[in-house]
């Protein structure tokens, strides 16, 4: 069981999978549809495998491969696992599928869709996994080449101007991140990451201004993915127009590769210049997070309006993180246990709500014939009482209703800020409030109230679709109603984390 | 090793022959182009085989060449060479492949292009400064003629500036060095011109003319403008070893001779060659951001990227020094690629290389493997890890940083730019039609409504694919290329350079 290399398998399986699709791209739509749907359930099924062989107690890494790659640069292919990847894995195999199942319907080439869509998946899966410099950024910037395309041919009129500036972004705040490296580098001469955080980060090892200038790099790479206030842009764009598939995909898991890099580099590696600027950085989330929210209040255009929710929902991972980093060691280890508790379920939790909600608007755009107003549709419930049903259901987990999952991790985040800083549990709730009033305003001019001109097209869901929302809600319900489930996986972590330090 | 100067040989040769056959039959000269090329590339990848790795040149032959002033035969090689010729031998390849279509004059078309090649090999072989000084010039003079005659965009001009300037630096060079042999008494070897003994006044003065000299080759802002032009008006080989080889040329003049043999001048200007190398990292970057000529845009993304190779000389430490090596011959295949989608594959096809024309076409359907093509050889130019570009510039900047931070951060705004320029390229290019891909790759019975256009040949295919398959071996494996030149750092010779010229 151990030699086995399972963490390669899941990174490299939805590859395969994609070489697999350009060779038998022949065969026809129908082939090309199901062999990527069975390539990408793999992370899902490697995943819980994964999930098996993981001891939840020991916060280390586990199923580790680690082998020279490149002696003269130091780099490895070193990959590893804990339950903060773990269970990112274990979202990237629910997402995926959905995402491919939401645009099954796609009639342009679809193998090359499926193509791109599974090499994304890798890339993605790789981020998680690598623990190496030089994989991760590999990883990291080819997962911009198929979003880049996915967006560019599959997407609506504005594709070209949003893909343009989605990459031009995030290759800008990448070479920020790769010069911090390379300044890591120049004097570490490593660029493995417990390497790199042994000893409580760099500032010591890089001095005195050098070790801001490389935080700073660091910083803006893993705030322009994420994104962080202000540097979100490009997202609004990007996501309404990207095609549902991949819209499902670049927020539910896409967004969570910076909110990982946070965690995994940016804290270990500098928790001293984190910490220094974390009461600045603090005001940036809860910025995010009020903005977003009221951004979202204002939007016409339903994609606009969960892109924009979801700048609000992943700004409070990042406000817990900040708030623990600037409490410091002076932070109560329960708040700082539950805030980052609160944070890495939030990823997890904010990714399968986020993404079923992408694929609900996917699905109202088909029944109003492209037309995705807040105020195209009314009425619905009437003719589609399933669809009314389960989007309901996906949007009060995203609003932390209790008893859905959402309200599990944002209550935890703002326990634990609570505990750390007040004041920005007390904005953070204005969101929450925003939140609860944007999304119900949806609801509302959707399902009830009078036809609009999308209603009456809408037959209810077909299987298809079920099928497509079914898992995310299911996770949704046992993630709220059973939390251990998740909560096991992370809290043996960041317990560790608390007591010790931050640990890449 | 010792087959090695069996490269310019061969290659001389199969220029000759080149040359008859091409009175009778075009195809004879192109096969035969063809072989030769093959031939070289095929004696440097044997030499490569049998290389070890170490320290100082090796030397492969010596005898008295001019005994009045000292001017030896001399080749020798280290990694460095090796790297360079491996690099000569695939480009010349892919180039030759490129030319398939030449009709016009073929025989001294391939004349001209193998006696440039061997000049290169030359340049590369040679361990004694007059000879390598001979060889640069064998390379120059063909240049001309490739680009006045079988050019296009105001080739006598472009021609003749390349000329010009190339003459201009190689005077600087041949003053240097001679100024260098009556100071020192010694004869041309580079081991004895090392030697000395020159006061730092002198080796101030001696490095500005031999390192300025080659470096305009290199496209050192502000001298760089000979480039784009010279790219533009040459046809598409002879752009493809220009910014493929020919500009490495330069820099490995600078590499080979100015920087080791006058350590003190390199600790004396190396603040300004620094400046100026990210300065045209940033400006050539700037207007290629801008230009509506397709071609324009490649040329001076070479200057760009050739920025990043003098910077890394001018950082004068074993990373940076490796890592402008490897980026030399990483930016000769994409550059090479990027030349042969654009010139050969494009051009030659649309006739037009304006982008505003381009983006009325639907090139992605037209042209699906250009398009590709394009798409790799841009994420390659554009550093994406992966790709040579990436460990290439990934070395330069860690090491600049190692000498000073301040020049590391203001190129990794170059990489930015790279992005930046290479994207709305590929953007208006090739993607500029709101994309239906579809029927370009999957429905083979929609083409021909749609493909005005003569189909990609075997000869590019074969080309790209041997570029392609390069970039993306050094990009994973770059120490393939390092354990051959890290070890030649090691040489006395660069022990001075890699303290930043102090002694």
């Amino acid at each position: 069981m151990s030699g086995f290399p399972w963490l390669s398998a899941i990174i490299f399986t939805p590859w395969a999978g994609a070489l697999l699709l350009a060779w038998l791209r022949r065969l026809g739509p129908a082939v090309s549809r199901w062999l990527a749907l069975a390539f990408s359930l793999s992370t899902l099924g490697l995943g819980l495998a994964a999930l098996a062989a993981f001891h939840p107690a020991e916060p280390g890494y586990q199923l580790v491969e680690r082998q020279q790659w490149m002696p003269a640069l130091h780099v490895e292919y070193h990959l590893g696992l804990d339950g903060m990847s773990l269970l990112l894995v274990l979202l990237t195999g629910l997402v995926a599928p959905a995402a491919l199942l939401a645009s099954w319907r796609q009639e342009r080439t679809p193998w090359l869709y499926g193509l791109l869509f599974l090499v994304l998946q890798g890339s993605a899966l790789g981020v998680f996994l690598a623990l190496n410099f030089f994989p991760w950024f590999i990883f990291w910037e080819l997962s911009l080449v198929p979003a880049y395309f996915l967006i560019r041919i599959w997407g609506g009129s504005g594709a070209a101007r949003a893909a343009y500036q989605f990459v031009i972004y995030t290759l800008g705040g990448s070479a920020f991140l790769l010069a911090g490296f390379a300044a890591i580098y120049a004097v570490t001469s490593t660029l493995d990451f417990p390497a790199l955080a042994a000893g409580g980060g760099l500032a010591a090892r890089l001095g005195h201004p050098w070790a801001t200038v490389a935080f700073l790099g660091v910083f803006l790479g893993l705030a322009v993915k994420v994104p962080l206030f202000p540097f979100h842009t490009w997202l609004p764009p990007a996501y309404a127009e990207a095609p549902t598939g991949v819209s499902m995909f670049l927020t539910g898991v896409m967004s969570k590769m910076g909110v990982y890099g946070f965690f995994r580099i940016l804290w270990p590696l500098f928790p001293a210049s984190l910490h220094a600027a974390a009461g600045t950085l603090a005001w940036l989330a809860l910025g995010g997070a009020v903005a977003g929210a009221l951004a979202a209040l204002v939007q016409e255009d339903l994609k606009r309006l969960l892109a924009y929710s979801s700048l609000s929902h992943v700004s409070f991972c990042l406000l817990a993180l900040f708030a623990v980093a600037g409490a410091g060691p002076a932070g109560a280890a329960v708040s700082v246990a539950a805030a980052l508790n609160g944070a890495v379920l939030q990823m997890f939790n904010h990714g399968v709500t986020a993404a079923a909600l992408f694929a609900c608007v996917g699905m109202l755009e088909a029944r109003g014939g492209g037309r995705r107003g807040l105020h195209d549709f009314g009425g619905l419930r009437a003719t589609a009482p399933v669809f009314a049903g389960l989007c309901g259901i996906a949007l009060f987990a995203s609003l932390g209703l209790p008893g859905l999952n959402g309200f599990i991790s944002e209550f935890l985040i703002l326990r634990g800020v609570f505990g750390l800083a007040p004041g920005f549990a007390a904005g953070a709730c204005l969101a929450l409030l925003l939140t609860a009033v944007f999304l119900l305003n949806f609801y509302q001019r959707v399902f009830h109230g009078p036809a609009g001109a999308g209603a009456g097209h809408g037959p209810d869901l077909s299987g298809r679709e079920r099928l497509t929302l079914a898992p995310a809600l299911l996770v949704m319900f046992l993630v709220g109603l059973v939390p251990q489930l998740a909560l096991g996986l992370i809290n043996p972590l960041v317990t560790a984390w608390a007591a010790g330090g931050p640990r890449p | 090793m010792n087959l090695l100067p069996w490269t310019i040989y061969l290659t001389l040769g199969g220029a000759l022959l080149a040359l008859a056959a091409g009175a009778r039959s075009a195809a004879a000269a192109r096969w035969l182009a063809l072989a030769t090329a093959l031939a070289g590339w095929g004696v440097t990848l044997l030499a490569a085989a049998r290389f070890a790795p170490g320290p100082g040149l090796q030397t492969l032959v010596d005898v008295a060449w001019i005994p009045e002033l000292g001017v030896r035969y001399h080749l020798a090689a280290d990694g460095i060479s090796l790297t360079l010729v491996v690099l000569t031998g695939l480009a010349a390849t892919a180039g030759v492949l490129f030319s398939w279509n030449i009709t016009e004059r073929t025989g001294e078309y391939f004349a001209l292009y193998l006696l440039l090649i061997a000049g290169v090999y030359g340049v590369f072989l040679s361990a004694d400064a007059l000879l390598l000084f001979a060889f640069y010039e064998l390379a120059i003079a063909p240049k001309y003629f490739l680009i006045a005659i079988w050019g296009s965009t105001r080739r006598e001009y472009g021609a003749m500036k390349l000329v010009l300037y190339s003459f201009a630096g190689s005077a600087l060079v041949l003053a240097g060095l001679l100024w260098a042999h009556a100071a020192s008494g010694a004869g041309f070897d580079l081991a004895d011109l090392a030697a000395g003994p020159y006061t730092v006044g002198e080796q101030v003065g001696m490095f500005a003319l031999v390192f300025l000299g080659f470096a305009v080759l290199a496209g050192l802002f502000p001298f760089h403008t000979w480039a784009p032009t010279g790219h533009v008006a040459a046809p598409t080989a002879a752009s493809m070893l220009l910014a493929g080889v020919v500009m490495k040329l330069g820099a490995y003049g600078c590499l080979r001779v100015a920087l080791p043999l006058f350590p003190a001048g390199l600790a004396f200007w190396q603040p300004v060659i620094a400046w100026l190398a990210v300065a045209g990292i940033i400006y050539a970057g700037v207007i290629a951001l801008v230009q509506d000529d397709f071609k324009f845009v490649i040329g001076y993304s070479s200057v760009s990227h050739m920025g990043f190779v003098l910077l890394g000389l001018a950082a004068a430490n074993a990373g940076a020094v490796g890592g402008a090596v490897l980026q030399m011959f990483s930016h000769g295949v994409i550059a090479g690629l990027l030349f042969a989608v654009v010139g050969r594959m494009v051009y030659d096809r649309t006739h037009t290389r304006r982008l505003r024309d381009l983006r009325a076409l639907p090139l992605h359907r037209l042209l699906p493997f250009a398009a590709v093509t394009f798409v790799l050889a841009g994420l390659a130019s554009m550093g994406l890890p992966g790709f040579s570009g990436f460990p290439a510039e990934l070395l330069i900047l860690v090491g600049a940083w190692r000498t000073s931070p301040v020049w590391a951060l203001a190129a990794a705004a170059g990489v930015v730019l790279a992005a930046a320029f290479t994207l709305r390229a590929m953007q208006l290019a090739f993607f500029g039609r709101a994309g239906r891909l579809t029927d370009a790759v999957t429905s083979g019975a929609a083409r021909p409504a749609v493909a005005p256009y003569q189909p990609i040949t075997w000869p590019e295919r074969a080309g790209a694919l041997l570029l392609l398959g390069a970039t993306l071996l050094l990009g994973l494996r770059p120490d393939l290329l390092l354990n051959w030149i890290t070890p030649s750092l090691q040489s006395p010779l660069f022990q001075a350079v890699l303290k930043g010229g102090a002694p």
